[in-house]
C-alpha cells in the first residue's frame, strides 16, 4: 500500500515536473506580453527530437542536448521576431491564433526535417529501476526532478537577485511604467521567448528517455501546461510550478486508483472545481474591478 | 435655479451607514445620503475619499460590508445591478464604460434593453415583435442622441468619438433606461468649459423631469450651481452634509480641502475654469465669480 | 466566390445594417446555388458540402465568441454530441436517425445549459481552460467507452430515409448542407440585429456597463453558449449523416482549435467571416495535398500570415482595405 502510494507519488511528480516546466514557459511569455503561447509544447518536442537525431548522428549526449536547447532558443527568438513582434497591438485572441499557427507550422516542419516515428533516448544513468520502500523508481525520474529543481532555483535567483530579473518582473507588473523607467521591454519580451524555449527544450530532453518523443508530442503538453498554469493562476511562476506538480500528481493518483482512461478527466474536474472556488487560480492575482 | 425651491418629496434613494473594507483598509465607514425626485445631490470630497466606491456599492457592483440601501422604500442592499436597473437606478462611470465596438446609436439602443420584451426566440427568427422592438428602440435612442447633441454621430463607432462626446453618450445611454434615479460619476471631468456648460444643462433637464440625480463632481462651480444638497466625504467618512452654502462655510470642509492633498485637489478642480484658486475661494465662501451661488450665500 | 460577389459582400458591410443582412444572405444563396455548375466531378460536391456543414458549426461559435465575446476551446465537444447522437440513438434506442438530429441538438443544448452555468462565471483564459476541459471530457468518454461508442475506431451511422426515399449521394447532401447553412446564417444575422444581440454585444464590450443598464449578463452568456452548442450539434449530426460514420476526432481538441481559428481568421465580429474562415480551413488542406509532406507547414504559415496582416480577420480586414481604396 505504502509502496503503491510512493510509486504514484514519484511518477506523478516526474510528469508534473514536466508540466510545471511547460507552465513556467507559458507564464514567462504571458507576463512579458499577455500572449498565451500555444507553441510552447513545440519547444519540448524540439528539445527531444533534436537531441535524438544529433545523438543518433554520433554527437555525444551532453553536446546533442546543448545543440537542442540552442535550436529551440533560436526558434523561440525567431517566433518572437517574425510572428509576435509584427502583430504587436493585435487582440489577445489574434495573438493566440498566431501561436497556434506557429505550432502547426513547427509540427509540419518537424515531420519533414525528422520523421513521423516515435523515438527514444537512452536513460542518462541506466534504465534499471531502483527499489525504494518497495516502489520501483526509474533513475531518469531523478534526472527530471533534479533538472526541474535546477530550473526553478535558477529562475528564482534570476528574479530575486539580478537587475535584469527585476526588469522582467517590472515589465510583468506594468509594461508602460517599466518602459518609462527605462526598461527595454522589447528586449525583455525577446528574452522571455528565449528562456521559455530553453526551459521547454530542457524538459523535452529530460523526459524523452521515459515517455518517447515524436513530432506531435507538443500539442498535448501545451494543453496540459496551459491547464497547469491556469490551475496555479496565470502570471504566477510559483503557481505554474505548484499547478504543474499538482496536475501530475492528480493524473498519477487518478490513473492508479480510479481509471487510467479517465485520469485526464479527473484532473480536469479538479481544475474546474478549484476554479469555481478560486476563479483566479491558486496563486493568481485577485483584482477588484475598477470602474 | 435655487431661487424658488419647491417643497421636498420623500427620499427616493436612501443609503444608510454604508461601510466596506478592502484588505483591512476601511474604504467607507458609516456613510449615508438621501436623494429625492427632481433634486440634484452632489457627493464631493478629495480624491480617495470613497465617492466612487460609494457609487459602486449603491449600484450593486460591490457588496456593502455594512449598512443598507433603500430604493423607493424597498430594501435593495443585496440586489444585483441589473435588478437595480430594472427598479429604476441608472449610472455613468468615471472611467468611461462605453461599448466601444458599437456605434453611438447602438450604445443608446442597448440602454433600452429593459423596455424591450421580444424574447430570444422572436429575436432569432426575427418575428414581428422583434421588428417592432427594434423600431421603437431606434426611435427612442435617436431622440436621446438628439437630446445630448450627438444625432449626427449616430452611425459612428463609439471608439472613434472624442472624449467629451463619450461623456454625453454615457448620459444618453443611462437615460435610455428611463431611470428614476440617475447617478453620475464625474460627468464633466476632462471636459472644457463649453462642454461642462452643456452637461450642466443636461443634468438640470434630467432633474426637471423628476429624476433624482446623484452626482460626483470635482468642478466646484458646477456643484454649487446645480445641486440642492451636498454630501462631503473625507477618508471614507461623512464630513458634512447640507445645502451648498452650508457646506461651503463648514470649517471642517475647508480644512479638508486646504489640507496637504486637498489643496492640490481644489486647484485641479478650478484649473478648468482658468481661474486658479477659485475653488479655494469658493470653499471660503466668497465665490465672487459665481453670482448664483452668491445669491444663496 | 467570384470577384463581383466579393465586392457585393464588402460594400454591403459598409452600408446600414438592414441591407447588409439581406445582401450577405443573397450572396451566400447565390454562391451555394451557382458553384455546382463549376464542379468538374462529384467529389467536389462532397468537399463543398463539408465546407457548408463546418461553416454551420463555425457560425454557431461566432455567436458565442464574436457576438458575446466568450471564448470556447470545447466547441467540438458539442459537434461530437450531435454526431454520436445519430449513431447511438438508432442503435440503442431504436430511434429513426432523422429524429436523432433534433434530439441530439436538444441534448447538446441541455448539456450546454447545465455545464455553462458554472463555467461561464470564469473569464478569459480561465474560461478557455474550462471549456477545454469539457471538450476533453467528451472525447475521453467517446474514446474509452468502447462497448458503447466503438472507441477510437468510431461507429457507423445508419442511412436516413424519408417516406421510403433514401437520402444519399454527395449532391443531395450538398443541398441539405447548403440549406442548413443558409438558415443558420439567417438566424445568426437576425440575432445580431435584435434586442438579444445588442445585449450580447454590450456585455462583450463592458460587463459592468451592461449590468447597469439592466442586462442579466450571466443569463445572456448562457443563452449564447446554448445557441452555439445547438449549432454545433446540428452540424455534427449532418456531418455524421454525410459520412455515414463518426469517430472521436470530430469532438477532439484539434477540431475545437480549428473552429476557433475559423472564426478568428474570418473576422470575429462578422457572421459571413465565420463562413469564409470555415471555407478556408476546409479547402486549404484539400488544396495543399499537392504539397504532400509540406501540408501542415504551409497551413500553419498561412494562418500566421493571415493573422499578422489581417488581424481583424479576412472579411472586416478586406472591407476596410476596400473602403480605403474607394
Amino acid at each position: 500500500m505504502l509502496a503503491e502510494l510512493l510509486q504514484f507519488l514519484v511518477s506523478g511528480l516526474t510528469v508534473g515536473a514536466v508540466y510545471a516546466l511547460v507552465a513556467l514557459g507559458f507564464t514567462l511569455i504571458y507576463n512579458a506580453s499577455d500572449v498565451v503561447n500555444f507553441a510552447q509544447g513545440e519547444f519540448v518536442m524540439l528539445g527531444g527530437m533534436v537531441t535524438v537525431f544529433a545523438f543518433a548522428a554520433g554527437v555525444p549526449l551532453p553536446l546533442a542536448a546543448s545543440l537542442a536547447i540552442l535550436a529551440a532558443v533560436g526558434v523561440g527568438l525567431l517566433l518572437h521576431r517574425l510572428a509576435i513582434e509584427p502583430a504587436r497591438g493585435a487582440s489577445a485572441v489574434t495573438l493566440i491564433i498566431i501561436t497556434i499557427g506557429a505550432s502547426i507550422f513547427l509540427r509540419g516542419i518537424a515531420q519533414i526535417v525528422f520523421d513521423k516515428r516515435f523515438h527514444q533516448l537512452p536513460a542518462f544513468s541506466g534504465a534499471d529501476p531502483i527499489l525504494v520502500a518497495g516502489a520501483a523508481i526509474l533513475p531518469q525520474s531523478f534526472w527530471v526532478l533534479g533538472g526541474a529543481l535546477l530550473v526553478f532555483a535558477g529562475l528564482w535567483l534570476f528574479f530575486e537577485r539580478t537587475l535584469l530579473g527585476k526588469a522582467v518582473l517590472a515589465t510583468a507588473a506594468n509594461r508602460l511604467a517599466a518602459k518609462l523607467v527605462g526598461v527595454d521591454t522589447s528586449f525583455v519580451l525577446a528574452l522571455s521567448f528565449g528562456v521559455s524555449a530553453a526551459i521547454g527544450a530542457f524538459a523535452g530532453i529530460l523526459i524523452t528517455p521515459i515517455t518517447l518523443t515524436s513530432f506531435d508530442v507538443g500539442t498535448l503538453l501545451a494543453l496540459k501546461g496551459f491547464a497547469a498554469a491556469m490551475l496555479g493562476g496565470m502570471g504566477s511562476p510559483l503557481g505554474a510550478v505548484v499547478g504543474g506538480l499538482l496536475l501530475g500528481l492528480l493524473e498519477s493518483f487518478a490513473a492508479g486508483t480510479i481509471s487510467s482512461a479517465y485520469k485526464d478527466a479527473v484532473a480536469f474536474l479538479v481544475i474546474l472545481g478549484v476554479l469555481f472556488v478560486m476563479p483566479q487560480g491558486l496563486f493568481g492575482r485577485r483584482s477588484v474591478e475598477r470602474v | 435655479m435655487n431661487a424658488a425651491l419647491p417643497p421636498r418629496g420623500a427620499p427616493l434613494l436612501r443609503a444608510e451607514g454604508i461601510g466596506i473594507s478592502f484588505g483591512g483598509l476601511r474604504a467607507l465607514d458609516g456613510v449615508g445620503f438621501e436623494a429625492r425626485a427632481g433634486e440634484v445631490l452632489a457627493v464631493i470630497g478629495p480624491n480617495g475619499a470613497g465617492k466612487t466606491t460609494l457609487f459602486n456599492i449603491v449600484t450593486g457592483l460591490y457588496r456593502a460590508g455594512s449598512g443598507r440601501i433603500l430604493l423607493d422604500g424597498a430594501n435593495v442592499t443585496e440586489a444585483p445591478p441589473h435588478h437595480l436597473a430594472a427598479a429604476g437606478l441608472s449610472r455613468t462611470f468615471q472611467n468611461l464604460q462605453v461599448f466601444f465596438r458599437m456605434t453611438a446609436l447602438e450604445n443608446v439602443m442597448a440602454g433600452r434593453h429593459l423596455r424591450e420584451g421580444s424574447g430570444l426566440l422572436a429575436d432569432l427568427f426575427r418575428l414581428p415583435r422583434t421588428r417592432r422592438d427594434n423600431e421603437a428602440t431606434r426611435q427612442a435612442a435617436m431622440a436621446l442622441l438628439d437630446w445630448v447633441g450627438l444625432a449626427d454621430k449616430a452611425e459612428i463607432p463609439a471608439g472613434s468619438l472624442p472624449y467629451g462626446a463619450l461623456k454625453r453618450l454615457e448620459i444618453a445611454r443611462a437615460m435610455a433606461t428611463d431611470p428614476r434615479v440617475l447617478m453620475l460619476d464625474e460627468p464633466a471631468a476632462g471636459c472644457n468649459p463649453v462642454e461642462t456648460e452643456e452637461i450642466d444643462h443636461l443634468i438640470a433637464e434630467v432633474a426637471a423631469r423628476g429624476v433624482a440625480v446623484v452626482l460626483i463632481e470635482h468642478d466646484m462651480k458646477l456643484v454649487m450651481r446645480i445641486s440642492r444638497h451636498v454630501v462631503v466625504l473625507n477618508q471614507g467618512r461623512l464630513l458634512a452634509a447640507g445645502t451648498p452654502a452650508e457646506v461651503r462655510n463648514n470649517p471642517a470642509v475647508i480644512a479638508a480641502y486646504l489640507g496637504t492633498h486637498g489643496a492640490a485637489e481644489a486647484s485641479r478642480g478650478s484649473a478648468r475654469d482658468n481661474a486658479r484658486g477659485s475653488a479655494r475661494d469658493d470653499a471660503r465662501g466668497s465665490a465672487r465669480d459665481d453670482p448664483r451661488g452668491d445669491a444663496h450665500a | 466566390m467570384d470577384a463581383k460577389a466579393d465586392a457585393a459582400v464588402l460594400s454591403a458591410a459598409a452600408r446600414p445594417r438592414l441591407s447588409a443582412r439581406w445582401a450577405t444572405l443573397l450572396v451566400l444563396a447565390v454562391v451555394i446555388a451557382t458553384i455546382p455548375w463549376f464542379f468538374p466531378s462529384g467529389f467536389y460536391f462532397r468537399v463543398a458540402a463539408l465546407v457548408w456543414v463546418t461553416a454551420l458549426a463555425a457560425v454557431g461559435l461566432q455567436i458565442l465568441m464574436g457576438q458575446a465575446g466568450q471564448v470556447s476551446l470545447g466547441h467540438a465537444g458539442f459537434v461530437g454530441i450531435g454526431a454520436y447522437a445519430m449513431a447511438l440513438g438508432p442503435k440503442y434506442l431504436g430511434l429513426d436517425v432523422l429524429l436523432c438530429l433534433p434530439l441530439g441538438a436538444a441534448l447538446a443544448g441541455v448539456i450546454a445549459f447545465l455545464v455553462g452555468r458554472p463555467i461561464l462565471k470564469l473569464k478569459g483564459h480561465y474560461l478557455a481552460v474550462a471549456t477545454l476541459g469539457f471538450g476533453m471530457l467528451v472525447t475521453m468518454v467517446l474514446v474509452s467507452e468502447v462497448g458503447i461508442t466503438g472507441g477510437p475506431d468510431g461507429i457507423r451511422v445508419p442511412r436516413a430515409e424519408i417516406l421510403g426515399w433514401r437520402i444519399r449521394g454527395s449532391e443531395t447532401f450538398y443541398w441539405i448542407a447548403g440549406g442548413a447553412l443558409l438558415i443558420g446564417t439567417w438566424i445568426a444575422l437576425n440575432l445580431q440585429d435584435s434586442p438579444s444581440g445588442r445585449a450580447l454585444a454590450a456585455l462583450h464590450d463592458s460587463e459592468v456597463a451592461a449590468r447597469t443598464i439592466g442586462i442579466d449578463v450571466a443569463a445572456y452568456k448562457l443563452r449564447a453558449f446554448v445557441i452555439a452548442a445547438v449549432y454545433g450539434a446540428v452540424a455534427g449530426g449532418l456531418l455524421a449523416l454525410m459520412n455515414g460514420f463518426v469517430t472521436p476526432d470530430a469532438a477532439g481538441f484539434i477540431a475545437s482549435v480549428e473552429y476557433v481559428t475559423m472564426v478568428v481568421i474570418g473576422g470575429l465580429a462578422s457572421v459571413p467571416g465565420a463562413v469564409v474562415g470555415a471555407a478556408l480551413l476546409v479547402l486549404l488542406p484539400q488544396a495543399l495535398t499537392v504539397f504532400h509532406d509540406y501540408e501542415h507547414a504551409v497551413l500553419g504559415l498561412l494562418i500566421m500570415l493571415f493573422m499578422i496582416f489581417l488581424r481583424v480577420g479576412i472579411v472586416p480586414g478586406l472591407a476596410a482595405l476596400l473602403r480605403r481604396r474607394a
